[in-house]
């Protein structure tokens, strides 16, 4: 199937667009940025986390990354903010907190890569 | 042409009888007076085996369109039916069905709204449809039901329209009255219907693709109505060119608005649907004691013929508009405000006078017929000013 190419899509004219919004291709949810509806971002702490992965199991976007069974990062181009994660995420008794917070989200846009991700 | 049987049947029956030839293979159908005898009898083919369809007996007109809408986005060939408040309950369907440019064909039989509760011939459903971006058709006759519903597939299928349609016809007086007319055999009209090959298919696995998206918080929203719009103004000559292949199939003349008398017409009546007949009986009247009467009927509403229409009348001295519905705090009726604005463009003013008749199944009568001509009569002679809109034949 050929890949459509939308890097120019703001300059599209409307017999350019598929017919109807139809999307003619699967699985592309994944070029859709949707970091900026962030307020509050996710913060782990490597040290406090105990890799127990509930955080994975309930992450709605898929985007807890994780790589040889540990999770590593969060995709912020997919991570909308929601805080269920920080919210699953047990309390580390050697610590007395959770790995993972939620920090407000700076001045730092979302389409800029955090320096955290992993793809 | 092929050999053609006539048969005397009710427009419903007919309407039914295209649908079936049609071959869709979807119905999903809620029964409403007076469209029910459609489904009744499109439940009964698919029961007895005459046709292969999957019946999808709903549980309202907006699941009926909610259905219609997912069968065809999923690539089946669709046909529905309804009426009155059925059609008023589909009305947001109905704008997704043309928005996602979706080829259903729904017949509609034309009915007053409620209320007060009424369920006989007005235009006040269709013509509250008139903007949902489907097409429309308006049949004079039982035969011109037949016809336009076979049509209707065609026209929404073309590859440069790919929108709904509605085929509709006058409840009752032409759903219900037994009719003259010719039909063709199941072949004939399969092959000039021809196969649907719909080019985004739900249910296409090797070419996934994803319907009914989101185009908002900045997104190409209107731009893509941008294409609906086009894709309206280019159905007009499809329409053109499928009715004049029927026409070479049936023997029967097609035209997006069909003239009489207007040759010569110094006084010209622009009417819809089944009360076309009563005007021509009356104009033909006119005619032999020396009166230039004409009637132009409008069969296709959307795309509205205004090129047509203005061809038609540049020559008339007086027009009068006849609306069998309301546009409550217009100027007039939906036909007449459409019409005396696409006079508009002529060089010379053409006076236009508006009238509303027959709401809720009220009598057509000869003599209200007579009075329009005469009204247009003294406007044309100047012995009378162009009035504002008026009911025709109230109590």
């Amino acid at each position: 199937m050929t890949k459509w190419d939308v890097s120019n899509v703001n300059k599209w004219k409307s017999e350019e667009f598929p017919r109807a919004a139809v999307i003619p291709e699967a699985g592309n949810s994944n070029d859709y940025n949707v970091g900026g509806w962030r307020s509050e971002r996710p913060y782990r702490d490597d040290a406090v986390c105990t890799q127990c992965m509930l955080c994975w199991i309930f992450c709605p976007d898929t985007s807890v990354v994780v790589k040889d069974e540990k999770v590593v990062a969060f995709d912020y181009d997919h991570c909308k903010g929601c805080g269920i994660c920080a919210n699953e995420c047990p309390t580390n008794p050697k610590f007395g907190r959770k790995a993972i917070e939620m920090v407000p989200e700076g001045c730092e846009l979302p389409s800029a890569k955090a320096s955290t991700e992993v793809k | 042409m092929p050999e053609q049987k006539t048969v005397a049947a009710t427009g419903n029956s007919l309407v039914a009888e295209a649908i079936r030839q049609a071959k869709p293979d979807v119905i999903p159908a809620y029964p409403i007076t007076p469209q029910t005898t459609v489904v009744e009898e499109l439940s009964k083919f698919v029961a007895n085996g005459k046709m292969h369809a999957e019946y999808v007996n709903v549980e309202s007109e907006h699941s009926a369109m909610s259905a219609a809408v997912g069968a065809s986005a999923a690539g089946a060939r669709v046909a529905t039916a309804t009426s009155s408040q059925g059609l008023a309950l589909m009305w947001e369907e109905l704008h997704i069905a043309a928005g996602m440019r979706l080829p259903i064909v729904m017949f509609n039989a034309n009915r007053a709204l409620s209320a007060p509760i009424n369920i006989h011939c007005d235009h006040s459903d269709i013509m509250g449809a008139r903007d949902t971006g489907w097409v429309i058709l308006f049949a004079e006759t039982a035969q011109e039901a037949y016809d336009n519903t076979i049509m209707s597939f065609r026209i929404a299928e073309h590859p440069d329209v790919l929108l709904p349609v509605m085929t509709t016809a006058d409840g009752f007086i032409t759903t219900h009255a037994i009719d003259r007319a010719q039909i063709m055999d199941d072949e004939s009209v399969a092959k000039f219907v021809g196969e649907y090959v719909p080019s985004y298919a739900l249910l296409d696995f090797d070419s996934p693709v994803s319907h009914g998206n989101f185009a908002g918080l900045g997104g190409p929203y209107f731009e893509f109505k941008k294409q609906q719009r086009a894709a309206i103004d280019g159905s007009m000559p499809v329409i053109k060119q499928v009715g004049a292949e029927f026409f070479e199939l049936s023997g029967r003349p097609f035209d997006v608005i069909e003239g009489w008398g207007m040759e010569d017409a110094e006084i010209a009546i622009v009417v819809i649907g089944s009360t076309a007949g009563n005007a021509r009986h009356v104009a033909r009247a006119l005619r032999a004691k020396g009166v230039k009467a004409g009637v132009v009927k409008v069969r296709v509403f959307r795309p509205f013929p205004g090129e047509e229409l203005r061809a038609a009348l540049k020559n008339v001295k007086a027009v009068a508009v006849l609306d069998r519905s309301e546009s409550f705090g217009a100027e007039g009726g939906p036909l007449f405000l459409e019409v005396r604005n696409a006079l508009y463009d002529l060089d010379t003013r053409i006076p236009t006078v508006n009238y509303i008749y027959g709401l809720g199944g009220s009598d057509v009568r000869e003599e209200l017929m007579e009075r329009v001509y005469g009204d247009l009569s003294d406007i044309a002679s100047g012995t009378a000013q162009p009035s504002a809109m008026q009911y025709l034949g109230t109590r």
